[in-house]
């Protein structure tokens, strides 16, 4: 059985500007991003010969055509929602692994704060809420807007308030997130939350999103993309950076993945499918990682996926997270960029940046000492689920 | 019980597919879900087949309507205009057949809800064609 294990390694990473507010469309941002990419890795569009496109803002042709790729050997697009970057990562690895491609651009971006403003009409300008195409349209719209349940933060709450009551977890647990993410975001220049600094009682005293979600609990809605560059370990050697190696790398879907209600085990989500392979494949152990980038979108979406990567057992991630292990200088530290809580929300290729700079070592006054293992993970759609172990 | 169809203006299930089915039933007050006509496997929701043992026969069972709490959100910062009227908590009931659902409970407040508060089905025609099922706290052991 062939292994994914250190076949393709990440050579480089660009992000757009994040913005509250352009007038840039999403492939305007995400060639931004890839743009940088190239020049980071110090190669050419034509050097690239495989997309893994992103699920919404534009195809992979769009890209090829822009960049001035002739022969696109590999287009594909995975979707699993903000799961997608990582997944993506997946996706290329593969391609590189069995010659399919030898170098794979990953691009990501969405206008996640001009395209979802509501307008004096009360309608979403664009994109967002529920009752579209996709797998989820029709579980949204004939079951779930009837009753007013029309976007993430309220199907997610589902999970997080059975597991809240059930284990008795406390606002602080869901707080530790949000402020070990927003601690790090005073460390890095293109965080949007830098200068912005969050206290407990701050997080305490926020207005009620939906229970059990205040305001501190969700991610920022900005405008923003970011792009990795994937080509094969042998390529990897010979170009700018030291290469950051794809040791583990896989995707989950829970069951059923178009409906949240009816889940045998509603804490059973999409990486607790994966995360056993990814770990097995690395030959890596959750206390070997030195770093964490996990998908913020929600503060308890973060929790849930501490349990399913394994960190603690069911119902224990309450004793997990305190004491501030999840800063840097603790022993788990999470979201040193600030995540989607305090730098931006890409879909959580933000997350798959930071990991890689962080091994390379580039990340200054938050770097993690002696990095050489990190994790990142994506959770996207209903919980779907990714994680990639990286190593450098 | 039924508000006057002009001015229910909150979104409608679109009703295509087996979802029509089960809203039929609903407007019969009757609270049906798929089950397999060969292994007897209760689902919702309704798909062509079932996953337990491959069977595409399906029958529309008839449900208690009894049921309880499973887990819920209490929305408190609106996201739909036909949604503006917070809090409002959209729950998963557990039925006894074991099936889940999304529904409202309408006759408790967000912060009485509790996971296992025993309810049972409550038909709201919010229009001439459509009607919702929802549920009502009911005292343990009726």
């Amino acid at each position: 059985m062939n292994s994914l294990k250190d076949k393709a390694c990440i050579v480089g990473v660009g992000e757009s500007e994040f913005t509250r507010g352009t007038d840039k469309n999403e492939l305007q941002l995400m060639l931004e991003a890839s743009s940088n990419a190239l020049h980071d890795a110090g190669l050419s569009p034509h050097d690239i010969d495989g997309i893994v496109g992103p699920p919404i803002g534009a195809p992979a042709e769009h890209f090829a055509a822009n960049l001035g790729i002739e022969d696109l050997r590999y287009a594909v697009t995975v979707h699993t929602g903000g799961a997608s970057s990582v997944s993506g990562l997946q996706s290329a690895a593969m391609a590189v692994a069995c010659g399919i491609a030898e170098t794979v651009l990953v691009p990501m971006g969405w206008l996640g704060y001009s395209a979802m403003r509501v307008s004096a009409a009360g309608r979403r300008e664009g994109g967002g809420g529920g009752g579209g195409a996709g797998p989820l349209g029709t579980t949204i719209s004939e079951w779930y807007l009837p009753y007013g349940a029309s976007v993430p933060v309220q199907w997610y709450a589902w999970i997080a308030t059975r597991h809240m009551k059930l284990y008795g977890t406390p606002f602080e647990a869901m707080a530790a997130v949000a402020l070990a993410s927003r601690k790090h975001a005073q460390l890095n220049d293109k965080a949007l939350m830098r200068g912005r600094r969050l206290t407990l009682d701050d997080y305490m005293k926020a207005r009620w999103i939906s229970y059990p979600f205040r305001l501190f609990d969700c991610c920022l809605e900005t405008d923003a993309a970011c792009a990795v560059i994937v080509t094969s370990a042998e390529r990897a050697k010979d170009l700018k950076h030291a290469p950051v190696y794809i040791s583990g790398v896989a995707e989950g879907h829970p069951y059923p993945a178009d409906d949240i209600p009816s889940r045998p085990d509603p804490f059973k989500i999409g990486l607790s499918f994966a995360a056993p392979k990814a770990f097995e494949m690395a030959g890596v152990k959750p206390s070997d990682l030195d770093f964490a980038e996990i998908y913020d979108c929600f503060s308890y979406v973060v929790l849930i996926q501490m349990e399913a990567l394994g960190l603690c057992g069911r119902g224990e991630v309450k004793d997990f997270v305190k004491g501030g292990r999840l800063e840097l200088g603790g022993d788990f530290p999470i979201n040193t960029h600030g995540g989607l809580h305090s730098e931006a929300h890409v879909w959580g290729m933000n997350h798959v940046v930071e990991a890689t700079r962080q091994l390379r070592r580039e990340c200054g006054a938050r770097q993690v000492k002696d990095a050489e293992v990190g994790l990142v993970t994506g959770w996207g759609d209903f919980g779907d689920g990714s994680l990639a172990i990286l190593r450098r | 019980m039924a508000e006057a169809s002009s001015e229910y203006r909150r979104p409608l299930p679109r009703r295509q597919g087996y979802a029509r089915e089960f809203y039929e039933f609903c407007r019969k007050h009757e609270l049906r879900f798929q089950r397999c006509a060969d292994c007897g496997t209760w689902r919702h929701i309704p798909r062509d087949m079932c996953a337990n043992c491959g069977s595409f026969r399906a029958e529309w069972a008839k449900s208690s309507g009894r049921g309880k709490v499973f887990s819920w959100t209490t929305v408190m910062q609106p996201m739909l205009p036909q949604f503006a009227d917070v809090p409002y908590s959209p729950v998963i009931i557990e039925l006894e057949e074991g099936v889940r659902m999304l529904s409202f409970v309408v006759n408790v407040k967000p912060d009485e809800l509790a996971i296992d508060m025993p309810v049972e089905v409550s038909f709201d025609d919010v229009t001439a064609e459509v009607t919702l099922p929802k549920f009502k706290r009911v005292a343990i052991g009726v």
